[in-house]
Formats: C-alpha cells, structure tokens, sequence
C-alpha cells in the first residue's frame, strides 16, 4: 500500500510509485522523525541511568525485599497504558499534585519568612508561579520514562541475578577495587541485559503515540501521532504505511547492526585479539 | 633449624553471623613455606578464616597479622594474599590469559614482564596453549588450574584455597593433590587449604589444624595429628580409631588403665592421663593372630566377626568380643585366598602393641 497513491476518499491506486517515501523525507515529517529518535535515544539513555542502580539494589537486597521491590516494579505494567499515562496528567499538570505540592511548600516557606519578617525581600518570588510541566518535550519524556523503564530494569536485573557473586569477590581478592570491578566484571557480563534493555525501550519508544498525545504539546509531536492521523483524519493510508515502513527500516537497521556487532565481538575472542 | 618465619598470625579472631559464632576466639600462627590445612565438618567456620584473612569478611574482633602487620581493617584489595574459591570463580568473559594477567595487570608491571610471568605460569599449571579459551570451554579440572594460576601468578605472600578440589573426581582430585605440593614446594609459597577430607589433608598438608564449631581443637604437623592427637575429637574426625574407656590409677609411677574393653592394660609410661581422659587405638594397629598372644607388651583379644566391608586393597572388619563391646579392625589384602578367613560369624584373634594406644583427652 505504501506504493500507491490516494485518488479519492477510499480508492488507492496501486501504482509502484515511491512518491509516499520521498515525501516522508519532506521537512517537517523529517524534522520529526528526526525528532522521534532523539526524544527516544534520550528516554533510552535516561532508562539506563535509573535502570542501573534499581537493578543492582533489587538484586543485592534479601530474598523478601527482592520479591516487594519487583512486584512493585511489575505491578503497573497491568494496568492499563492509558489510565497510567491519565495519571501521569493528574500528576504534572498545572493544578496537579506535583504543582500543588510545590505551593504547599511555598506558602511554609513564605510563612516561614514572614515569621521572621524576611518577606518582603522576595527570596523565593513574590508568588508561587505553578511549573508548566505538562505539553513539553519534558511530560513527553517522562512519560515514556515512566512507562518503559520497567523494560530495562527487568532485564539488567535478570543478567545480573546470574553473575556468580564469588567472581566479584574474585575481583577485589585480585587488587580491584569497585570502580575497576564495576567496569571490568560486572559491565562486560550484563551487557547482554543493557542490549536487550535499550532494544526493549528504544523501539517501542520510537513507535508509541498515545504517550506524546496525552502529555504532549503542539510542537513535541512524535512520528508515532503523524502515523495514527494519516490513518485517521488525514486518510491518507498510503503515506501512514509508507511512514510505519520507515520505522520497520529503522527498527531493523538498529537490530542488524546489533547482530553484526555481536557476532563481530565473538570473532575477535576467538582470534584472541580481545 | 631456625625458627620459620611466620606469614599469618591470627590473635583470638571472632566472627559472628547474628546468633550463630562462626569463628570463635581462633589464634593460629602459619609459618612461611607451610601447607597448613584447616580440616573439620562442614559449617564449623573454616571457609570463614580464610575469608577473613582474605579481607572478604570483617571480624568483630581480634586480628589477623600478615607479615607482622596488622592487617585487620586492610581492604581485600590491597592484602597480599589471593584465594582459589571453590566454585574457581573465574571471569565468565576474559580469556584464560585475560583471567590470570587481571590481578597483574592491576599492579602496574610492564607488559613484558605480565607475559613472563603468564608462560611461565601456564607451563606450571599445565596450561599453555589454553590461553585464548574462554571458561566455558574448559573441563573441571583445566578450570581449577586456571583459578590457582590467577592466584599464584601475582606471587602473593599466602595462597587461600577454599576446598578447591572438591568438584573434582576421586583420580583427578589425587593427582591434583599432588600438583599442589609440588607447585608449593617448587614455588616455595605458603599455601593454606580449607577442606572437609580427611585423606586430602594428611596427603598434601605440612600442618593440619582440626576445627569444631568455630574453634580450632588442635594444631599439628599432619603425621602427629594422626598417630599422636591428643583430642578426642581430633582423633575420631582424622581417620578411625577405637575409644577405649576406662579409669586410670598410678601405681610406682607407672599407670595402669583398667578398660572397660580388654580389662586391666599396664601402659608402662610415666603418663598421668588427663581427667575423664581416654585411650585410643587405630585399627590398621591391630593384627590377626592365630592364637592368644601372651606377650607383656602387647593387648590381645578374641571375638567374632560382625562385620565386613572390603575395600580392594584393605578390609574393615568389626569384631564383637565376650564382654559385648565391638573393635574395628583393618586387615591388609596381603593374598587374595586369604579373604575367605574374614567370614562374618567366625572367631578370630587379635592383639595390639601398648606402645600404639593413644592418649586422648575428652
């Protein structure tokens, strides 16, 4: 389909032409595409961040605070995309909890003030001007953070289950101290974990639309929005198809070059040019 | 000789996880060039020493000196020993080279000299050619060599081998025993073994320490800890032996223990034993005789076999004398027609040498 061309509202002319693909590089389609990778990359990075330090608590706590702590972490994932994403508006908008909380803490800490007669030197504002949260590229990432983190952490957490806790020990044993062991022992094994971590989060991420819809703003849109209204109020099927098939291409693009790089590492240890 | 220096001093170390006290007021002192064994059941703390001396655990008191310097709050890190943990505990995603240049690579030597060392090593453990493989691709045994090569290469000032040869089978475990004295001697390091078997420990060990719930019994060179403990514990965990109890009286300064086993015994020492002490024998002590030996200096007995169980080079029988009380005896499979004579229900004689007994402390 994404090589016809729309003739009238619902005939599609199968033509063979790749007049949809070359305006999928137009600017402003582009600019978001563009767009889309670099809010993803980010989301994915960040994941990586927080994922890191979560997996390695939960995976050094005891055996009851490990199982809490990933119920805890697996629990949302039952619950619906949109109620969790609704919940995340209830949180950041400019009346949400977080903004409230903040005004709470504004007015102590005016009041506070005006106890000891400071007020009126305005150290924290003359009023509390409510943060915009919502609509941004901000929401928009910390949206997708808080709902694909649990696909980074689980994995990491998993490699990092099965590495034998003697070889750490090993490594201090052997004159390494945390930092080395760290970067020498502990990454090297649970780079299997952070591949299928960033693959987990970076894809879905590059496709999810209901998350930049909800949270947001005009100009924070994602591929994923323009792909929903080609099929939708723009009905335009063929270009919505010839866009999905970028991200297919690009998806497999980065699972390729992730298998070219496996295999190209496990070459080079059996050469033993490691 | 001159006195040898010590490696390891350890003063009244003690250890508790929660309730349970796994090291408990142990003092220990392991000269260098020593094989000092720890042997005891599982769960009495021995792994726990040598975690404490690696700086893997903290102590909740005591010290552990590591050539005359109290090392007690050194990091593990920065301690000159290096320890062969009984899973091996190699790194799953370095090489065999990598595995054994990680602790050397770490002390700034030149590059020159880590492969010195690494070919030099890998011809001692065997191992050259291997150097590329990861650990997956290797046996048990190859691992375990790769494990003690990571260790000894960065030329610690004591190796801590934590029953490093208990994944093995019974022939490679033996010729692995072997590998290890030579390697310690030609090496002339100071090796301290943790272990649960008795035979690995009398084989390869220059010292054997007998621990029991958290505390060291007794200390020894490995054939006094066999023919001369002085505890009953000891005595019974290294191999067998039969306890004969008894009370002792002095009489012209010359003992005389009357056992409740083989009645009166005249020890002809000028021992006092200990209070509620008691005598042991060893069974390979005792012999088949063929009739009643009146000898003065040795203990005979008669009695009917009860039990046997053959060994292919030696068998343990337990005899039953008159007064109901058993005797383990083993007999050496001298010639092979001689088997039939270890027939359960026959009656047999038997004597020992008073010079053989044990004294045992309870």
């Amino acid at each position: 389909m994404s090589y016809g061309q729309k003739v009238d509202i619902i005939d599609i002319d199968y033509n063979w032409s790749l007049i949809n693909y070359a305006r999928a590089t137009d600017g402003v389609y582009f600019v978001t595409l563009f767009k889309s990778v670099i809010i993803s990359l980010i989301t994915t990075f960040l994941c990586l961040l927080i994922a890191i330090p979560v997996a390695f608590y939960i995976s050094f706590s005891s055996v009851r605070i490990k199982s809490i702590l990933l119920v805890s972490i697996l629990l949302p994932l039952w619950t619906n995309l949109l109620i969790r994403t609704y919940s995340l508006i209830a949180l950041l908008r400019t009346k949400g909890h977080i903004n409230n909380a903040l005004e709470n803490l504004w007015e102590s800490a005016n009041y506070l003030l005006s106890f000891f007669r400071l007020a009126n030197h305005n150290f924290i504002g003359e009023s509390f001007t409510p943060l915009s949260l919502m609509h941004n590229n901000f929401s928009v990432i910390f949206g997708l953070i808080y709902i694909y983190v649990p696909f980074m952490i689980i994995p990491i957490y998993l490699v990092l289950e099965k590495i034998d806790r003697n070889i750490l020990e090993a490594s201090y044993d052997l004159g390494a101290n945390h930092k080395i062991t760290f970067f020498k022992i502990i990454m090297p094994n649970i780079s299997v974990g952070i591949t299928s971590g960033i693959i987990l989060v970076f894809i879905p991420c590059l496709g999810s639309f209901i998350i930049p819809e909800l949270l947001g703003g005009a100009d924070s849109q994602m591929i994923g929005n323009i792909i929903e209204r080609q099929f939708k109020s723009a009905n335009d099927w063929p270009f919505g198809s010839a866009l999905s098939f970028i991200l297919i291409y690009i998806t497999i693009i980065i699972l390729g070059v992730r298998y070219v790089y496996s295999k190209l590492y496990s070459r080079l240890y059996q050469r033993g040019v490691s | 000789m001159t006195e040898k220096k010590t490696t390891i001093e350890l003063k009244k170390l003690t250890k508790k996880f929660g309730d349970i006290i796994a090291v408990n007021d142990v003092s220990l002192k392991i000269s260098e060039n020593d094989f000092f064994t720890i042997l005891g059941p599982s769960g009495c703390g021995k792994s726990t020493i040598l975690r404490l001396i690696a700086g893997l655990e903290v102590q909740d008191s005591g010290a552990v000196i590591i050539n005359n310097k109290d090392s007690s709050f050194v990091q593990a890190n920065e301690r000159p020993v290096n320890m062969v943990f009984q899973s091996y505990a190699l790194f799953p995603h370095l090489s065999v080279r990598d595995n054994i240049e990680f602790g050397l690579k770490l002390k700034k030597i030149s590059n020159t000299d880590i492969k010195i060392r690494v070919e030099e090593i890998l011809e001692l453990v065997k191992m050259n050619g291997y150097d590329f493989k990861l650990p997956s691709e290797l046996s048990g045994g190859q691992r375990q060599r790769v494990a003690l090569a990571r260790a000894i290469v960065n030329k610690p000032k004591i190796v801590l081998l934590d029953e490093p040869l208990s994944a093995l089978d019974a022939n490679l475990r033996m010729e692995m025993q072997q590998e290890l004295v030579n390697i310690q001697r030609n090496l002339k390091m100071t090796f301290m073994l943790v272990t649960h078997d008795q035979d690995e420990a009398l084989s390869i060990s220059s010292k054997i320490a007998i621990m029991e719930n958290g505390k060291i019994i007794e200390t020894n060179t490995a054939t006094n800890m066999y023919e001369y403990p002085s505890k009953k514990f000891s005595a019974e965990f290294l191999g067998r032996i039969n306890i004969i109890e008894g009370a002792s009286s002095l009489i012209d300064n010359r003992m005389l223990f009357n056992s409740d086993t083989f009645g009166k015994i005249n020890l002809e020492r000028d021992i006092k034993l200990p209070k509620d002490g008691v005598l042991g024998i060893r069974p390979e002590k005792i012999i088949i005789e063929t009739g009643l030996n009146k000898q003065k200096n040795r203990v005979s007995m008669n009695g009917t076999i009860t039990n046997w169980t053959y060994y292919g080079d030696v068998s343990y029988i337990t005899i039953e004398l008159k007064n109901k009380s058993k005797v383990y005896i083993n007999v050496q499979n001298v010639h092979r027609n001689s088997l039939q004579e270890l027939n359960i229900g026959k009656k047999l004689f038997a004597s020992f040498d008073i010079n053989d007994l044990i004294i045992l402390e309870k």
